[in-house]
């Protein structure tokens, strides 16, 4: 029956009252995306965006197709057919060294297959098949002009697709993530290690080695990213955070995020444990260069790197796992869900700093080392921190019918989502759209003097 | 009131939104009243001293067996004739024939030659008949006809004479794509005969010559026997060199002509008087006995043998003549059975209906911007006449140039009378005159007819006298004219009287379009209730106790339209730059017109005119066939708009929220009907279906009947949606996505009979979906509805393409004094918040539409909507 949506108002079944909460409603004055587009294409879950420039960006999934669209139009420019199996990676890079500047896409797969494409004429320019393992990563290095290709291997690429030289093989676990270091250094996230690779190009005998093992993560690393030019971070399966230093790969900060459950005694000590390490794994970072967020389990939290304390926090963002989180270009933050949603949230000024809703624990480190990280943690201990905020939700996307693998933001043009159910939507503000279509109008009267 | 629709409403079957629609008050058949006796009762019938009920296309044939008879009528139903004498008729239009196309020697050619004559076009009235006539002469060409012609005629028949004089030109136009299409395959089938003939000459020839040479080497050169036998064989030959020729002739026939019929001149030099015609017969015919002129009819077969000509000329009275049919080739035939039938149903119904259609397809297709928000689709037939109405090659085309100059046009007209009287028959009937019409008519009919029929004969007349170009005397003293044309400027000035008596200030503008609306302007206030339907009560409730009901509709519905449109009305008259539009003939709405003095009979005569109206009936007994009128993916008419509108009335008198649902339409969002039985779904989407913005030409945007779960592009696409509940697995997935999407959407759920939807708050729904309306039929409700979304389509018009209302008129403006300037104007316009949604959603899709064309493809439009909360209305 559909009394229920219909007689209750905004309810999601569960009606608990921490989900209560995160009903907005349907009213959502803040919620500028209005309009939006659908845009059809791929045959199964898509996975990865990426922006080429100010209005392309290409997509790409598990059918083993990318295509590229306009974000304004909505038009599908060219498509890159070539894998068999899953893509396993994007990435988009434009060659400003040469003459012609060049925007090439670079797509690797499961089918042991790593593609060049040219994104403007959909063109492939190189390919190299076969090899040992699929590749997880690919990390572009300007400056060198190479390319770094990660999966049981880590090999480095020179623009023509040759390859310069690797490491050893990785048995077991494969590199997940990239990230590039001051000095030909790479910090590659293998299993429940940070590696540092340090490339040597300039000798004739190019190599690529080893240099540092950091192994502070008690579990698998699930996210890496750069901060800025000094910090880059890391997050693990059970939720700690660790801000590293870029150059001498010292720990700059050190979070584990326990999402304490309030009725925990009244229940099995067995299902909890399960229950708050699938909670507290940290999905995804994303900085802006000070501030940090996380996506952790099905909630979010928002770290300030200078300040070096959490500025705010909500433990049930969203119904299911958070998959992907951003910072907006208008400093809301917004996340997307397996529960195939998109949220929008806004950092407000707590009215009554330290009052948390729910007690989780945070501790801070100052550059203890490395070592430090067994050190006790203090228990509920709550730091009285001036700036703490809570993050509002002001708006929801609602138009998947999967889960919302990411998003990719265009600031004012829009968001693209991408999702489970095979879709891309491009959401975009109404009032400006209107405010283009006017423009347009007005200019096409013009052009044809008159009606 | 007994009458009341509140009560009607919901008494009513919950679920029933068809047209099977039976009014509970109505009287038993035992106590029913006898309904007013004069048949004639009906003001607009002008008919009502004619002996034919409708007009109706009569095809006659001056046979040179039995002389002029009548050989079919379109519509083909003994009924539309009544005791209208058609072989008088037929006697009367094809004595006005015109000198016939025929075959002769034309001095200095020894062979038949044809002459390719172009159709005469007479207009004829009988004012005794009561009958006027547009009359169509042609002549086909037959081997075994006297001089090888067979003279014919359409006409178009009707009662009124304003409506043939007037709407001569379209007549003209359309006759003459009928006549073409007949003479075409005419032409073919002639050519196949003359072959056939030219083969069985041959043979006979071949035949001849052996018979010959054996006789003579039998008896001798010189023998009688051997002479005669000679004779015949240089008959033969003769006969085959004239046959040769004519097949020469017939297939030269240049193909440019065909095209442009009324372009077709004929030289002077080949009309020969009828007496050259009938020596030219007689000579070929009794002058040379032994001239064979008869083959064996069956001669039709694909293998053809050829047959030897018995030297005998055949008796005229002995032979079968050939059926029209067989004239023509048979597709040919049809062809143009079907293009006469089009322009009967083109020109059905009164003058003014047939004006205001023209009028409203002339406004219609110059508001291309927005007529696609709501305006609908004409039937395919509309369409294709009006094409011919308005094609400004095909007006201009006729307009001589020398027809600045008023005189010169008497001049050649009278010397037209003067000189050939045969071909140009002028009836004056001083007792018939257009006034006297009306005298006639009123004299026998009751006050209310008069004062009707008046009312519009004045403006009629009125709208004739304007006309500056018009000669004083013409439309009063011909009641019958008949003009012939021989030569297209005499045709030019024939259609440019036409045109001058339908047109005002034909000389001020010589644009024909321009001033055909100009002119045509006069008519738009009588015609506002006399649609299609007016005044045939089609709907079976229709019934003495109704009629105080009846007399509300008549009398409020158009003041009501008259009083909400007086921008609309300002508008016209100020393009028509006539300060002195005659007063809406208010006569239509005279308490004295009282609807029930229209008899039952007339309702029945008018029955067939109005398909729409024919629907209703068997509607009202069948309501299987109004249970699904629209079917996804099919053409929507304007009649299917105006069915649905019967369904909207009763959904709006049923259901309090109608304005809420209604609002969700109109504001773009997509509202989705809900319920486990498919018919009533069906139903309320048919109701719903003519309050849907941009329906699309096939009704595109909207969805009768869904059955799986839909997608967020479905509610891109689709603006009405009928969704099937199924209490089954798959129903949760069903409601599921219900429930993901209800920010996009209504629901209304006719199971529960529950709507949820945003709030809305203002009057202007109330207008359109007044539960108490006091419109009582589909069609008015749909008008009415149009009206009051014609005004929205005007303001979304004037919203979008305000410059300032969008753009800053300085640079020192920013962005949010051009947000509070457009909000202010909706503001200014009486719009409260929410209407003003409808006027940005309309405004998008004019923009959207004005920029990109008409719809593209989901891909490339875009889906908007808003952030409102939504309350549960019930009923």
């Amino acid at each position: 029956m559909l009394r229920w949506i219909l007689g209750t108002r905004g309810s999601h079944g569960s009606a608990e009252n921490r989900c209560a909460a995160l009903c907005i409603g349907e009213e959502q004055p803040k919620n500028c995306y209005t309009e939006l587009q659908v845009l059809r294409g791929h045959y199964d879950i898509v996975r990865f965006l990426v922006q080429i420039d100010e209005f392309r960006f290409a997509s790409a999934g598990d059918d083993g197709m990318v295509l590229v669209w306009n974000v304004e139009t909505g038009e599908r420019l060219v498509e890159l057919r070539a894998h068999t199996q899953q893509i396993t990676t994007l990435t988009a890079y434009t060659f400003t060294s040469t003459e012609k500047s060049l925007t090439v896409l670079i797509t690797a797969s499961s089918d042991r297959m790593m593609c060049l494409w040219d994104a403007d004429t959909g063109h492939r320019l190189h390919s190299v098949s076969n090899l040992q393992s699929s590749v997880k990563c690919v990390l572009v290095l300007d400056l060198l002009d190479v390319f770094l290709s990660g999966g049981n291997e880590l090999c480095v690429w020179n623009r023509d697709f040759q390859l310069q030289c690797k490491t050893v093989h990785y048995r077991d676990l494969g590199i997940t993530a990239l990230v590039d270091l001051p000095k030909c250094c790479v910090a590659a996230a293998i299993d429940k290690e940070i590696v540092i690779f340090k490339l040597n190009l300039s000798e004739p005998e190019k190599s690529i080695v080893a240099i540092q093992h950091l192994t502070d993560h008690q579990d698998t690393i699930r996210t890496l990213i750069r901060v800025n030019d000094d910090l880059f971070a890391s997050g693990s399966h059970i939720g700690e955070v660790i801000l590293w230093d870029t150059l001498d790969w010292t720990i700059q900060a050190y979070e584990r995020i326990l999402w304490e459950e309030p009725d925990r005694e009244s229940q099995s000590e067995i299902r909890m444990g399960q229950q708050k390490q699938s909670e507290a794994s940290i999905q995804h970072l994303y900085s802006d260069g000070e501030r940090v967020v996380a996506a952790v389990g099905s909630g979010l939290f928002v770290y300030n790197t200078r300040m070096k304390t959490v500025v705010a926090y909500r433990k049930f963002a969203h119904d299911s796992d958070v998959l992907y989180t951003t910072l907006l270009h208008n400093g809301q933050v917004m996340s997307c869900s397996e529960d195939g949603s998109v949220r929008i949230w806004e950092l407000q000024e707590l009215p009554l700093p330290a009052e948390p809703a729910s007690s989780g624990f945070f501790s801070l480190f100052g550059t203890i080392g490395r070592s430090s990280k067994q050190g006790s943690v203090p228990s509920k201990k709550l730091l009285e921190v001036s700036g703490l905020c809570s993050l509002e939700l002001v708006g929801d996307l609602i138009g998947h019918s999967g889960a919302v693998q990411m998003f990719l933001s265009f600031g004012k043009k829009g968001v693209v989502t991408c999702s489970a159910d095979h879709l891309l939507i491009v959401w975009k503000d109404g009032e400006r759209e209107s405010h283009l279509r006017s423009q347009a109008l007005f200019q096409k009267l013009e052009e044809k003097g008159g009606l | 009131m007994i009458g009341s629709p509140d009560v009607v409403a919901f008494t009513k079957d919950d679920d029933d939104y068809g047209d099977s629609y039976t009014d509970p008050c109505l009287l038993p058949e035992e106590f029913s009243v006898p309904l007013f006796p004069h048949a004639n009762a009906n003001p607009w019938l002008k008919t009502s001293y004619a002996k034919f009920s409708k007009d109706f296309i009569l095809i006659s044939e001056f046979s040179e067996q039995v002389g002029p008879q009548p050989l079919l009528t379109i519509p083909d139903d003994p009924n539309v004739c009544g005791t209208f004498d058609l072989n008088y008729f037929s006697l009367r239009i094809m004595s006005v024939d015109y000198q016939a196309s025929f075959v002769g020697h034309p001095p200095g050619t020894s062979y038949p030659k044809l002459n390719f004559v172009q159709d005469s076009k007479v207009v004829l009235g009988d004012s005794k008949e009561g009958a006027f006539a547009y009359v169509h002469h042609l002549t086909l060409y037959d081997l075994e006809a006297r001089g090888f012609v067979r003279p014919f005629c359409m006409a178009y028949i009707s009662a009124d004479e304003r409506k043939i004089m007037q709407q001569f030109q379209p007549l003209s136009s359309g006759f003459s794509r009928a006549s073409e299409c007949l003479k075409s395959g005419n032409r073919k089938a002639f050519a196949n005969e003359l072959e056939k003939k030219l083969r069985d000459l041959e043979y006979t020839r071949s035949v001849l010559h052996k018979e010959t040479e054996m006789q003579k080497t039998n008896s001798g050169c010189y023998s009688t026997q051997v002479i005669e036998k000679a004779n015949e064989l240089a008959n033969v030959e003769k006969s085959i060199y004239e046959h040769k020729d004519l097949l020469r002739q017939i297939t030269s026939y240049p193909n440019s002509k065909r095209r442009d019929a009324d372009q077709v001149l004929c030289e002077p030099e080949n009309r020969a008087d009828a007496s050259t015609l009938d020596h030219a017969l007689s000579s070929n015919h009794s002058g040379n006995e032994e001239k064979p002129v008869e083959t064996d009819g069956s001669n039709q077969h694909p293998s053809y043998i050829p047959q030897l000509i018995k030297a005998k000329s055949a008796k005229c009275f002995d032979k079968r003549l050939k059926t029209l049919e067989e004239l023509c080739e048979s597709d040919f035939f049809f062809q143009t059975m079907d293009q006469l039938n089009t322009i009967e149903k083109t020109f059905r119904g009164d003058l003014c209906f047939i004006y205001t259609c023209q009028i409203d397809r002339a406004l219609v297709s110059k508001q291309k911007i927005t007529s696609f928000l709501f305006e609908p689709e004409r039937d395919d037939d509309e369409v294709g006449s009006s094409r011919g109405f308005y094609d400004p090659n095909h007006t201009t085309r006729h307009v001589p140039s020398n027809f600045s100059s008023e005189p010169m046009i008497l001049e050649s007209y009278s010397t037209l009378v003067e000189k050939s009287p045969n071909k140009l028959t002028l009836e004056v009937n001083q007792e018939s005159s257009t006034s006297d019409v009306t005298q006639e008519t009123s004299e026998d009919a009751n006050d209310t007819e008069m004062k009707g029929s008046f009312s519009s004969d004045r403006s009629i007349e009125a709208f004739i006298n304007l006309s500056p170009g018009n000669p004083d005397g013409f439309p009063t003293g011909g009641t019958s004219i008949a003009c012939t044309m021989t030569s297209s400027e005499e045709q030019g000035i024939v259609a440019a009287v036409a045109e001058a008596s339908s047109s005002l200030e034909h000389e001020s503008d010589p644009n024909h379009g321009e001033v055909f609306e100009t002119g045509s302007l006069v008519q738009m206030d009588t015609a506002c209730c006399m649609g299609q339907e007016g005044f045939s009560y089609e709907e079976p409730f229709l019934e003495p106790a109704q009629e105080p009901c009846e007399d509300t509709v008549v009398k409020h519905e158009p003041l009501s339209l008259l009083q909400r449109e007086p921008a609309l009305q300002v508008e016209y008259v100020l393009g028509a730059a006539t300060p002195t539009v005659p007063s809406p003939s208010l006569g239509l709405m005279l308490p004295e017109l009282n609807p029930s003095s229209l008899s039952e009979e007339m309702a029945k005569l008018n029955m067939d005119d109005i398909s729409d109206n024919a629907s209703y009936m068997s509607t009202s007994t069948s309501s299987d066939r109004a249970a699904s009128p629209f079917n996804y993916g099919s053409l929507i008419t304007l009649k299917q708009k105006k069915k649905a509108g019967h369904s909207a009335l009763r959904f709006i008198r049923q259901y309090p929220f109608a304005q809420q649902a209604i609002f969700c339409l109109l504001s773009g969002r997509t509202l989705v009907v809900l319920g486990a039985d498919e018919g009533t779904v069906r139903k309320l989407v048919n109701a719903l279906l003519i309050f849907v913005p941009n329906l699309g030409k096939y009704g595109e945007t909207v969805q009768p009947w869904l059955s799986t779960s839909f997608q967020l592009s479905d509610l891109q696409r689709w603006k009405l949606v009928g969704l099937q509940r199924v209490v089954s697995p798959a129903g949760s997935s069903l409601l599921h996505s219900l429930s993901r999407y209800s920010r996009y959407i209504g629901i209304l759920d006719c199971d529960s009979k529950t709507l949820r939807c945003p709030a809305y708050k203002g009057t202007l729904m109330g207008h359109m979906a007044d539960h108490r309306t006091q419109i009582k039929r589909g069609s008015t409700y749909f008008l009415h509805v149009q009206s009051i979304l014609t005004q929205l389509t005007a303001k979304a018009f004037l919203y979008t393409f305000c410059h300032h209302l969008h753009l800053p008129i300085s640079t020192d403006q920013d962005a949010e004094s051009v947000v509070l300037r457009r909000t202010n104007f909706l503001l200014q316009l009486g719009f409260t918040e929410e209407e003003s949604k409808i006027i940005r959603f309309l405004g998008e899709l004019i923009r959207q539409h004005y920029l990109q064309g008409p719809l593209k493809g989901v891909n490339q439009s875009n889906f908007s909507f808003s952030y409102t909360t939504s309350y549960l209305y019930k009923i």
